[in-house]
Order: structure tokens, then C-alpha cells, then sequence
């Protein structure tokens, strides 16, 4: 069962399609009075808030300035702790490190937790292809395995599905359990989710889960749920992954409580999340649970020519997902329309560095540049002015003089004030005769684009230039 | 070798260029020395009155919050909550010495198990080195004393957790979990606990019992007048 | 400044291209309102456009070329005031932006940054005045611009200046805060995207149902009344500077009826 193939470059039909998707609709109506208000909430009860976004972006700042360093430090420390640690430079080496573990291992199921790097690399198709029985534990990457969809946002995988189609999915693939049992309530679609989930965690010889921040003075990695099934996937069987990436390191506990107070208040609105799990290597001899061995997957995959490009910030990253929360974008269309791992305007910088501005050209393209992203990242990444270069390399790079041209017209008549002016009063007079009789015009044969779902005003008729000069008699420079 | 090539790659990217002796020493200078960040104001507060932040947290968290004087009423705390909840009398708990220590006695009707979790076992009880108060979380290190798997795979986890080990902050909670682990590692999971397992998967309709225990008891345990505070 | 002064302040207007070319009346309100507060106010004939557009389309060299004109152009004034938060900001943070690496720039680009007002935040930050010269009788609801509310905090200026009109009742409509989808150019890229947003914009002034929507941004006022019209909603659409100023001849955006 091969995951969904990554498609930005089909965002413009995507999103068309996901405007006139009525369940998709239903569910993203639901995005700003849920996650989003919920972070406000979280937001007014703690003052220190906005404090702490300038502290964390400080700490991520300062580990991207020696994050060669964090890394040797966590990695030296981690193996003190009796971890391996791996290094993947690419995602397919990635899926074969992990590949080997489980081969090794002799694994036949294995219990994932949910991971963006892993759904980056494809580790569940390439896992899946080399005969492993693979079992996303999270409910939200649960139900998306069972529909072979790709997660739609970063926190809550499954927001794009409706409660009914969720029972309709657990009822096709829970072939098991009697079927004429009532799963139509939030509590009866979870308790069956428990129940089918829970052998696969207790028969697991291998649990995967991802880090949402790696300690480099312990070597350890911090991992946050609210279901609990993190910590069921590392602590029940023998061996337990950690695949994460290079730029998830910070330097001490300290800066990891700072990370913590803003992360989950951010993603959910809650003050901390249920289960805040530090894990540092396999169990201790006198433990009686906890797996024999733990291995540490970092991958790098791109970030490594991040940090040395101007998209550079777009590494303090934490996942939080609150910028698609409050995306008028996201909100409009979900994160499938994006065809990436990572949606909203957080993917709209991310995609074209990891995949090529070709194939992702679209995403940092689809913003109107509010800038409620850039309020709301916990740790100020400068989301508007990132996707701006974004446009700017499309630009440099966009041979098309199609598309170039009606800006460059544009801008050559507005460097020339005496023709700007000749050239606006005929047009505005046009338009305003064209317009007249109703205020307004309802076709633009040149701006169909504007008037096919709103009408275009008539502009008054002179421009203020114009008529300030007769009325002010001069003023010009 | 992946782990050259990338931290060349790094190296690279940075603008010092090479690890530099300077770069070097700061790093370690700030390891060792680590900056304290800001700590929530929440958390300056008389302590009965940071105790009460404590346990409103846990109570919105949707945790049972109990509460007993003295030690020696914990285990009949404990068999009244799993009555009154028509739960099970029995506690799987890990080799805990103040669990160990109890007057079970008292409370016969309760079967004890040690060890770590079974799937079938209904109730888990480990014992908190530390409760935080400025969200209700509580710190557990794992191990024999009180192994992780009794937090997560129980439908029930008991947490006894003593007034005195009840701080302000993170910082103050691990520092205390740490003193009592007594050991200069790590255990293999500090697990801090926030409430009961829960998922907003469905729809964002928020419900308990996702894969970890559906319910969370909390119980406090010492002298309500005591302001005594565990250093 | 106060009143009484006997050197007036001398305000160069930027009239931006939108309010040039398709809607003067709100550069006579804005004029209106400057020399109510004392100003004197001169709109530079070599003004065309603040270079948005190419700006935010990645033609940095156009939009750079568009910086330096405009700096020439309002060298001699006081203050340059703008009836447009993004036109606003434009000047005001990403003209610097812009030229950071043009040294010799440098000392003409921060002094024409300092000297930048959006008209709103001038009136009320700068000639601190009490009272305007309109008057309205009416319900009214305010959307907040993106690039004035985040980019130039923008927000209490414009309800302070509207509570002071006699007559006018100012509703807050939910999520006033929230993009309109106009975007710029994004309203012609990604059409389709832009009047999804704008119609949750719609509803949210439909829900409070007033008479008049206001902003201080003529883009998200013609994507909004564009939007109003198409729905043949009752709800007229101007610039905040015309109800301010009592600059009410022109019909709303996208109504018929003579033009001044």
C-alpha cells in the first residue's frame, strides 16, 4: 500500500477541487473556532507569552549557528546513554537504516508514532514494500493509513475527515468486529480505535516514533502526545527508533521547558500536552519494561543546504501547525490541495526547498501575505518574507515573458509619471463610461479572473492626480 | 560516512566557517552553564495557593484529584476511589519505597501485584517525585520503582505524589526528580503526566482514553497546614 | 504640533495608484481631514505607484527603481501621509528593505521612513486631533487591513476617529481582523481562493448588518464591495476617510449614482 505521491505542482486544481469539496468545507469551518481559538485562549492566560516566542526563536537562532556542534554534543551523549545514533543524509538512506533495523531486529509488526520526517521519506511505503507489517499508532495517522491518504496538517493529521467517513473507513477495515455494532459517536469510533490498536502495540517488535526536540546535554529526545500511544510504541517492544531531523536538537532541559511552554499552548491551546515524554537510551538493567535497544535516526534530507540558504529561519520550525490554524489559505482549502508533507504557509517555504521551486513554484505563490502566520509561530519565523524570495527566485527564473509581461507594462509606465498619467486617465475614463449605469462592471474581458465571482467597481471617471491639478493649479515636481 | 559528510555540510554553511576554538568554548561555556529562561509568574505564589493551581490544572485536565493527610491513609484512599469508580481492587505498582512501605494492611480488600504492567492489569499506581503546579503535571522517573509501562497501559494510573514534592516550575520539578533518582544519568523515561490519555482526532470532538489509561487519579498526600516544601 | 503654531506642517500626500485612479474622492477626504488638522498638504505630480505589485511578485528591480523615485519625489516634506496601510508599509518598511545595501542611500531612506504616516495613525499619533468634520447617521462595521493592523499596528486609531463621528454607530463584525482575500495580485492569480475568503468576510459583515463597511484600505474595499455587489447585498462599501472627512457625494464602491 504505497503512500500518496507528493503533487505541489497540482495545487491550482487541487484547490479548486477542494472549494467545491462540501465535507472538506464542513470540517475546515470548524479550524478557527477549535485549534485557533483555543491558542488565544492559551495565549491570554499565560502574559509571559509573547516572551517566551522571542526566547525560543533566540534558542533556535543560536543553534543553527552551531548546530554541528549540538550535534556532535547530543550524539556523544546519547551514546553514553547507550543509544546508537544513525546519520541519514538523504530520506531513501533514511528508510534503509530503519529497513535494517527492523531486518536485524527479525520484526514482523512494527508500531510507528506520528512522524512528519516520516512521512517526508515515504518510510511507510518503503517499510511496507520490504514486507514489514507496519501500524501508524496515533488515531489522526491511523485512520489516514486506512484511507491511503497523506496527512493534511501538521498536529491533526485527520482534519480533513468527517466523523461519518471515519466510521465509514473503520467499518471497511475492521472486517473483524460484528458489524452490526454502533460506532456513530466520537467515544465509540475511539474506544474501537483502542481496542484494535492496543494487540498491535503489545505484539510489536518494533516501535518508531518521531522527537520533537533532542537534548544535546543528555541525549535525549523529548516527545509530546495527548493519546499516549508515544510512549506505548517505545516503551513495548524490544527496539525503539527515534527518526527525527538535524535541526530538532537544543542545547540543555532548560531550553527545552522554554520550547515546551510555547509549543503545545501554540498547536492546541493546551498549557502543556497530556504526555511529555524525555527519553534517554534503552532501559536500565534493573528496569523491568522499556525496550533493549534504543536507535537514534538523524536525517538531514535538505536542511543542511537550508542552513546555508536565505531561507535559513524556516529551520526554527517546532511543528506546531499554528500557521495553518489561522491561514486564510489553509482554511479555504486543507493541506491536501498543498500535495506536500507539509502544508499552509509553513509548507509553502518548506516544499520548494525540498522538493524544487519548480514542481512547488505554486505554494509560496497561493499566499494574500496577511501575516497571521508570522504573528502566530512561537518562534517568529518571517514566513511573509521568506515565501517573498520564494517569488523572487520564480521570477528571476521564470523565462515566460507572458507572465512578466503585464507586470513589467506596469512598472515601466509607473517610472514615467507624465505617460502614467496620460496612459491611467484613458482607462479610467473607459472604464468609468463602461461602468456607469451600475457602479460597477461585471465582466473585465482583461480581468475575467476578478469578475468571475465578484463585479469590478467603475472607477469614478478622472483621476485625483487630474483633477487636483486643475482644482490646486500646479503641485507637480 | 553520512555523519562527515553532513557536519562538513554544516560547517560549511556556518559563518565562522571552520569549529573554531572560540565557537567551541561558548558552546561548552553554555552547556555546562546554561542560561535560566523566563519562568512563568504563575508560579510566585504562597504555597497552599500554588498547591490549589496544582490541583485546578489537574481538574480541568479532566484528572480526579484525591487527597489524603497522612500516609497511612493511602491505601484505603486508593480502595475507596477504585470503589466509588466501580473499578477493579487491585494496583499493579513497581518496587516504589514509599509504596513499598504503606500499611496495606489497612486495606485488605485491595490485591497488590508488583512489576511491570500486564495488559490485562486494570489499575496502575506509581508514585510522582514531583508535582508541578503550573499546569498540573506530574514527574515520573522510570525503573524498577515505578516502571513507565504502568502510566500507559492500565485502563486506570494512580499517582501518589506527596504535598511537600509539590513546586512551581518544570525547573523545580526536575530538579527534585532528579535528587531523588540520585543517579548523575537520566532514567530511561521521565515521563511528566498531565491528565488522562485523549484525542481530538475525531472530528475535534475531544475524548478520553485514546490508547493510555482513561482515567487519572491524583492523590495528594500530607498535612494541608503544612507549607513544608521538599528540597 | 500644536494648533496655533505658526509654521503649518507641511504633509505630502501619497495618494496611492487604487485612490488615483479608481476612487480620487478618498484623496480629497484625505486632503479634507489633513488641513481640518492644520495641515498643508501637496501631492507630488511624479507619484505613481508605491511598487507593490512588483514588489511582492519578485520584480525586486522594479520595485527598487520605484523606491528611490518615490523618496525623491517626497523629499521636502514634513511628513508623507498614505490613505493605505500596505501602501503605508510599503514606504515605511520595505522601501529600507529594499535599499539596505544602497549606502549612499541610507541617511535619505531612514529619514523618508521616520516621515511616513498612515493617514489614520497620523491624525490620531501625530496632529492628535478630537474631532473630524463628517457627520453620519448609520451603522457602520470596521475590517482591519492586514498590512496596517500587523505591519503598522494600526487598530484603536481607526475606532477612535469613528466614535467621534456624531451620528455613527461603529459594530465590531466577528473576525474583523481576518484577511479578505484580496492579496494583491493573489486576487487575479488564484480568483477562485480569493472570493472563498472574501465571502467569509461578507458573512461576517451580513451577520451584523450594517449599513456601511469601512476600511482604510481601497484593495480589500473593492475585493469586499466587489463581492457585497455581486451578492446584491445591501451593505455600501467606503473608505473610512470619506465618513470621516464627510466626503459622501460619491456614491459607495460599486454603486451607481453620480460621480463627483
Amino acid at each position: 500500500m504505497p503512500s500518496v505521491k507528493p503533487t505541489p505542482e497540482e495545487f491550482a486544481s487541487n484547490a479548486i477541487a477542494a472549494l467545491g469539496d462540501s465535507a472538506l468545507q464542513h470540517a475546515l469551518a470548524e479550524l478557527p473556532k477549535g485549534l485557533a481559538a483555543k491558542r488565544e485562549r492559551a495565549k491570554a492566560a499565560l502574559p509571559e507569552f509573547e516572551a517566551l516566542r522571542r526566547v525560543g526563536r533566540n534558542i533556535k537562532d543560536h543553534v543553527l549557528d552551531n548546530l554541528d556542534l549540538y550535534l556532535e554534543a547530543f550524539e556523544n551523549n546519547a551514546l553514553a546513554a547507550g543509544s546508537h545514533v544513525h546519520w541519514a543524509s538523504t530520506a531513501q538512506e533514511a528508510c534503509d537504516i530503519i529497513g535494517n533495523i527492523c531486518r536485524e531486529t527479525g520484526a514482523r509488526l512494527v508500531t510507528k508514532g506520528k512522524s512528519m520526517v516520516s512521512e517526508e521519506i515515504g518510510l511507510l511505503a518503503d517499510l511496507e514494500a520490504s514486507g514489514f507489517n507496519v501500524v501508524e499508532t496515533d488515531l489522526g495517522e491511523y485512520i489516514v493509513q486506512l484511507r491511503k491518504e497523506m496527512p493534511s496538517h501538521v498536529m491533526a493529521p485527520a482534519i480533513h475527515v468527517r466523523p461519518s467517513d471515519i466510521e465509514a473507513t473503520f467499518r471497511h477495515h475492521h472486517r473483524e468486529l460484528e458489524p452490526g455494532r454502533n460506532i456513530s459517536t466520537p467515544e465509540a469510533l475511539v474506544s474501537e480505535a483502542r481496542t484494535v490498536l492496543r494487540d498491535k502495540f503489545i505484539g510489536a517488535d518494533v516501535g518508531i516514533t518521531g522527537a520533537n526536540f533532542l537534548i544535546a546535554e543528555t541525549g535525549s529526545a523529548i516527545l509530546v502526545t495527548n493519546e499516549g500511544n508515544g510512549d506505548l510504541t517505545q516503551s513495548l517492544p524490544k527496539v525503539h527508533i527515534v527518526l527525527t531531523s538535524i535541526e530538532k536538537v537544543v542545547p540543555t532541559l532548560e531550553d527545552g521547558w522554554a520550547l515546551l511552554r510555547i509549543l503545545a499552548r501554540s498547536a492546541s491551546g493546551q498549557e502543556i500536552a497530556t504526555y511529555t515524554t524525555i527519553t534517554t537510551g534503552p532501559k536500565r538493567p534493573a528496569d523491568p519494561d522499556g525496550p533493549e535497544a534504543c536507535h537514534i535516526v538523524l536525517l538531514d534530507n535538505g536542511r543542511s543546504e537550508l542552513l546555508r540558504s536565505e531561507y535559513r529561519d524556516v529551520l526554527r520550525c517546532i511543528r506546531c501547525g499554528a500557521c495553518m490554524n489561522f491561514c486564510p489559505v489553509y482554511g479555504a482549502i486543507g493541506g491536501h490541495a498543498y500535495g506536500s508533507v507539509y502544508s499552509g504557509p509553513i509548507g509553502a517555504v518548506l516544499t520548494p526547498a525540498l522538493v524544487g521551486l519548480s514542481a512547488a513554484a505554486n505554494l509560496p505563490q497561493a499566499s494574500t501575505f496577511c501575516g497571521k502566520c508570522e504573528d502566530v509561530c512561537p518562534v517568529e519565523i518571517p514566513l511573509v518574507g521568506l515565501m517573498r524570495r520564494w517569488r523572487e527566485k520564480a521570477f528571476d527564473q521564470d523565462t515566460s515573458w507572458r507572465n512578466r509581461a503585464a507586470l513589467r507594462v506596469w512598472a515601466a509606465l509607473a517610472k514615467r509619471p507624465a505617460l502614467y498619467r496620460t496612459a491611467a486617465r484613458s482607462m479610467v475614463a473607459i472604464l468609468a463610461v463602461l461602468g456607469r449605469s451600475k457602479g460597477h462592471l461585471e465582466h473585465l474581458p482583461f480581468a475575467s479572473a476578478w469578475t468571475r465571482n465578484r463585479d469590478f467597481p467603475a472607477p469614478q471617471g478622472q483621476t485625483f492626480q487630474a483633477q487636483w491639478a486643475r482644482q490646486r493649479g500646479g503641485g507637480k515636481r | 560516512m553520512s555523519r562527515d559528510a553532513i557536519l562538513a555540510r554544516l560547517r560549511q554553511a556556518l559563518p565562522a566557517g571552520r569549529a573554531n576554538g572560540a565557537r567551541r568554548d561558548a558552546v561548552n561555556a553554555r552547556l555546562a552553564s546554561p542560561p535560566k529562561h523566563i519562568i512563568p509568574a504563575r508560579v510566585n505564589r504562597p504555597r497552599n495557593e500554588l498547591i490549589d493551581l496544582f490541583k485546578s490544572f489537574l481538574a480541568t485536565q479532566n484528572a480526579t484529584v484525591l487527597e489524603v493527610t497522612a500516609a497511612a491513609g493511602v491505601p484505603n484512599a486508593i480502595a475507596d476511589y477504585l470503589r466509588s469508580e466501580n473499578l477493579p481492587a487491585f494496583a499493579r505498582m513497581g518496587t516504589d519505597p514509599f509504596l513499598a512501605t504503606l500499611p496495606w494492611h489497612s486495606a485488605p480488600g485491595l490485591t497488590r501485584q508488583s512489576g511491570r504492567a500486564d495488559p490485562d492489569d486494570p489499575v496502575g499506581l506509581s508514585r510522582a517525585a514531583a508535582g508541578v503546579a503550573e499546569t498540573g503535571t506530574l514527574m515520573i522517573a522510570s525503573g524498577a520503582e515505578n516502571p513507565v509501562t504502568l502510566a500507559f497501559l492500565p485502563d486506570t494510573h494512580v499517582i501518589v505524589v506527596g504535598r511537600e514534592s509539590i513546586v512551581g516550575s518544570y525547573e523545580d520539578g526536575y530538579a527534585l526528580v532528579m535528587k531523588e533518582f540520585g543517579k548523575s544519568h537520566l532514567p530511561r523515561t521521565l515521563n511528566m503526566i498531565s491528565g488522562p490519555s485523549r484525542t481530538g482526532d475525531i472530528g475535534g470532538h475531544i475524548v478520553m482514553g485514546a490508547h493510555g489509561p482513561r482515567r487519572l487519579a491524583v492523590l495528594i498526600v500530607g498535612e494541608e497546614s503544612s507549607n513544608r516544601v521538599a528540597r | 504640533m500644536t494648533e496655533g503654531q505658526s509654521k503649518k506642517t507641511r504633509v505630502g500626500l501619497f495618494v496611492t495608484c487604487l485612490v488615483d485612479l479608481m476612487r480620487p474622492s478618498v484623496g480629497f477626504a484625505a486632503v479634507r481631514l489633513l488641513e481640518a488638522a492644520g495641515c498643508d498638504v501637496a501631492v507630488p505630480g511624479a507619484q505613481t505607484c508605491c511598487g507593490q505589485p512588483g514588489y511582492n511578485s519578485g520584480d525586486t528591480a522594479s520595485a527598487r527603481a520605484l523606491a528611490k523615485r518615490t523618496i525623491a519625489a517626497f523629499e521636502d516634506f514634513d511628513f508623507i501621509v498614505v490613505p493605505s496601510g500596505s501602501c503605508a508599509a510599503m514606504l515605511k518598511r520595505h522601501y529600507a528593505e529594499l535599499l539596505a545595501d544602497d549606502e549612499e542611500a541610507q541617511l535619505q531612506v531612514r529619514s523618508f521612513s521616520e516621515r511616513v504616516h498612515e493617514l489614520l495613525s497620523f491624525l490620531v499619533n501625530v496632529c492628535a486631533i478630537t474631532s473630524v468634520p463628517g457627520t453620519y447617521e448609520g451603522r457602520v462595521t470596521y475590517h482591519d487591513g492586514c498590512s496596517g493592523l500587523r505591519e503598522l499596528g494600526i487598530k484603536m486609531e481607526a475606532r477612535k476617529l469613528l466614535e467621534s463621528v456624531p451620528g455613527l454607530e461603529l459594530v465590531e463584525m466577528a473576525d474583523c481582523e481576518v484577511c479578505c482575500g484580496f492579496g494583491g495580485l493573489f486576487s487575479v492569480k488564484f480568483p477562485e481562493l480569493s472570493a472563498a475568503i472574501a465571502a467569509k468576510k461578507t458573512a461576517c459583515i451580513d451577520a451584523v448588518g450594517p449599513d456601511l463597511v469601512l476600511a482604510g484600505e481601497l484593495g480589500c474595499l473593492m475585493n469586499i464591495a466587489g463581492k457585497l455587489s455581486r451578492d446584491d447585498s445591501g451593505t455600501g462599501c467606503r473608505h473610512v476617510a470619506e465618513v470621516l472627512a464627510g466626503e459622501m457625494d460619491a456614491p459607495p464602491i460599486c454603486w451607481p449614482g453620480k460621480q463627483p
